[in-house]
């Protein structure tokens, strides 16, 4: 397992909202959601290579910004068309105010 | 069980048959389409399998996944006739099919141009194949003339840049995009165009069109002439009736069906590109869509009443077009706003709100470079199948996030 990676502070993302964030050649999404826990994904949607951090989060759902295709950010279930793949999820905690993740 | 039967294997029949199948219906579902392929997705036709190094079909399930689910998928074959009494379609390779439910979603075709002799160099832009036939043409060197200022030419036209071929868009219109979208936005792409080399002459009919089998020669209204190796012609698409029509089902610009997509037959619907409906979120106005989205959402809501749900379409059209680094993205109809708000966001990009006489927001256009537009274009939607009626002043304000409007 590789090490926990600090994406952002805590409060740099509002509840219910989404910020990109990008690590050694790779990108991310950073989920905080309405009931204040955070979770982190694949920043990019499987339908085309779009960043899902420009999306609209809605309780536990993120949608895509292109084409409006839907995943559950906890889980990384797709949704709904035209997303067919999950997007892959990665454990996060939240330490001294900071958020960080584990990129396996 | 004879089970349920689709005509035309496009973007919506392709998910109401997996939709039938989410749904958990068990009986037989067979989808016939006329087309070699797998359904597939339209829109990369004139964006990114155009310019793609080895254009390839986006489908949008594969053989195993309808074999998995036991979906019958036809190609290469004809629906011809449909035998109401007998529940029956006869197919063109002579055999029929028995339906307890049919869905006719046979989608629209390119509008053709009412001229003669038009030869080999005069295409339009529907299927794959049809892309492939002009990709051919669009190399380094080689001049497009595209007839037709509307999206599909337009996306064609920055397709062509990019791959080094001379473009020009003739439109009849005074301006690109007269049908749908405000001419604010319009101007941005026109711009863009004109940036990218792009030659538009709009304000200017054609009055005759010349293939001589090495080029072509477009002579337009003011007497000057265009000379290109290809020209496309994009002046809209016609929705395919002819089937349903020959049954005796009501067309109204499209097959006629009511909000739950179902024709005067109780056991035929129609959904996409193909049907007039009422829209519900502006009273029951009758309109055809021609927009992916609007393919997807009919299809999945008509495999769902076929299997008796009864549920009215309540979504708000939902259109997007890609040209160059712009996403242009609209929903609602702007031509039933009476006054509109702009919202400037950052990078130059803009969303235009469209306000109905009452106040009521009914549409909202936006464009800016990649996904700039997306996440308030997608609120918008939201508020307007709320029949949300906004402050102005919050609408055109950045820092009010329209978030907040929605919880209001
Ligand atoms: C080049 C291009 C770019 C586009 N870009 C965008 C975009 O950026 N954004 C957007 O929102 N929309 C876009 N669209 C529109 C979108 O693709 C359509 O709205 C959508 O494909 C409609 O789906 P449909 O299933 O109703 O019809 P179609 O996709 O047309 O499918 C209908 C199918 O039925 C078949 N068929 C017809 N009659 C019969 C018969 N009798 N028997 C058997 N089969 C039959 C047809 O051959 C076809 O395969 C674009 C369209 C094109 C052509
Ligand atoms: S790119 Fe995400 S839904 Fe198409």
């Amino acid at each position: 397992m590789s090490d926990w990676v600090e994406a952002c502070a805590a409060d740099d993302i509002d509840e219910e909202d989404v910020m990109r964030f990008d690590h050694a050649g790779r990108t991310f999404a950073i989920y905080r959601s309405p009931d204040d826990e955070y979770f982190a994904t694949d920043g990019l949607c499987t339908h085309e290579k779009v960043h899902l951090a420009d999306g609209l989060v809605m309780d536990d759902i993120i949608e895509c910004p292109k084409h409006n295709g839907r995943f559950n950010y906890k889980t990384g279930a797709a949704r709904g068309a035209p997303v067919c793949v999950n997007l892959k999820t990665y454990p996060v905690k939240v330490d001294a105010g900071k958020v960080l993740i584990q990129i396996g | 069980m004879a089970g349920m039967v689709i005509i035309g294997a496009g973007e919506c029949g392709g998910r109401a048959a997996l939709a039938l199948r989410d749904l958990g219906f068990e009986g037989p579902v067979t989808l016939v389409g006329d087309e070699p392929h797998l359904p597939y997705e339209r829109p990369p036709l004139s964006k990114e399998a155009m310019t793609a190094e080895a254009p390839a079909i986006k489908a949008i399930a594969s053989d195993e996944l309808f074999a998995e689910r036991s979906i019958r998928h036809i190609h290469s074959v004809r629906a011809v006739s449909i035998d109401r009494a007998a529940h029956q379609v006869r197919l063109s390779d002579g055999t029929s099919l028995a339906y307890d439910r049919l869905l006719i979603a046979t989608g629209s075709v390119p509008r053709k141009l009412p001229m003669a002799g038009l030869g080999g160099r005069c295409v339009y832009l529907r299927t794959f194949n049809d892309a492939l036939a002009i990709r051919a043409h669009l190399s380094a060197g080689n001049r497009v003339a595209i007839i037709g200022g509307g999206f599909i030419g337009l996306e064609l036209a920055a397709s062509a840049r990019k791959l080094g071929a001379a473009a020009t868009v003739i439109e009849a219109q005074p301006r690109i995009l007269m049908r749908g979208v405000p001419a604010e936005i319009a101007e941005i792409i026109h711009k863009e165009h004109e940036a990218q080399g792009v030659n538009i002459l709009a304000g200017q009919g054609i009055t005759g069109i010349a293939d001589d089998g090495a080029e072509v020669r477009i002579t337009l209204a003011d007497g000057k002439e265009i000379a290109a190796d290809l020209a496309v012609i994009g002046i809209g698409a016609v929705p395919v009736t002819a089937l349903a029509g020959e049954a005796g089902l009501a067309i109204d610009n499209g097959i006629a069906v009511d909000e739950h997509l179902r024709t005067a037959d109780p056991d035929i619907f129609a959904a996409g590109d193909c049907c007039s409906f009422p829209l519900v979120v502006y009273g029951g106005r009758r309109v055809r869509l021609e927009a992916w989205r609007n393919a997807q959402e009919q299809g999945a809501l008509a495999a769902r009443n076929m299997l008796g749900a009864d549920e009215a379409h309540a979504a708000v059209p939902w259109f997007w077009s890609d040209q160059y680094g712009l996403t242009l993205q609209i929903a609602g109809l702007s031509d039933e706003g009476r006054s509109t708000v702009r919202r400037d966001l950052d990078d130059g990009a803009f969303i235009l709100f469209h306000l109905a006489q009452d106040g009521r927001l009914v549409a909202a256009s936006g464009i800016g470079p990649g996904n700039a537009v997306a996440r308030d274009i997608r609120l918008a939607e939201m508020l307007i199948a709320k029949r949300a009626s906004p402050a102005p002043e919050a609408l055109g304000s950045q820092t009010v996030k329209l978030k907040s409007l929605l919880a209001a």
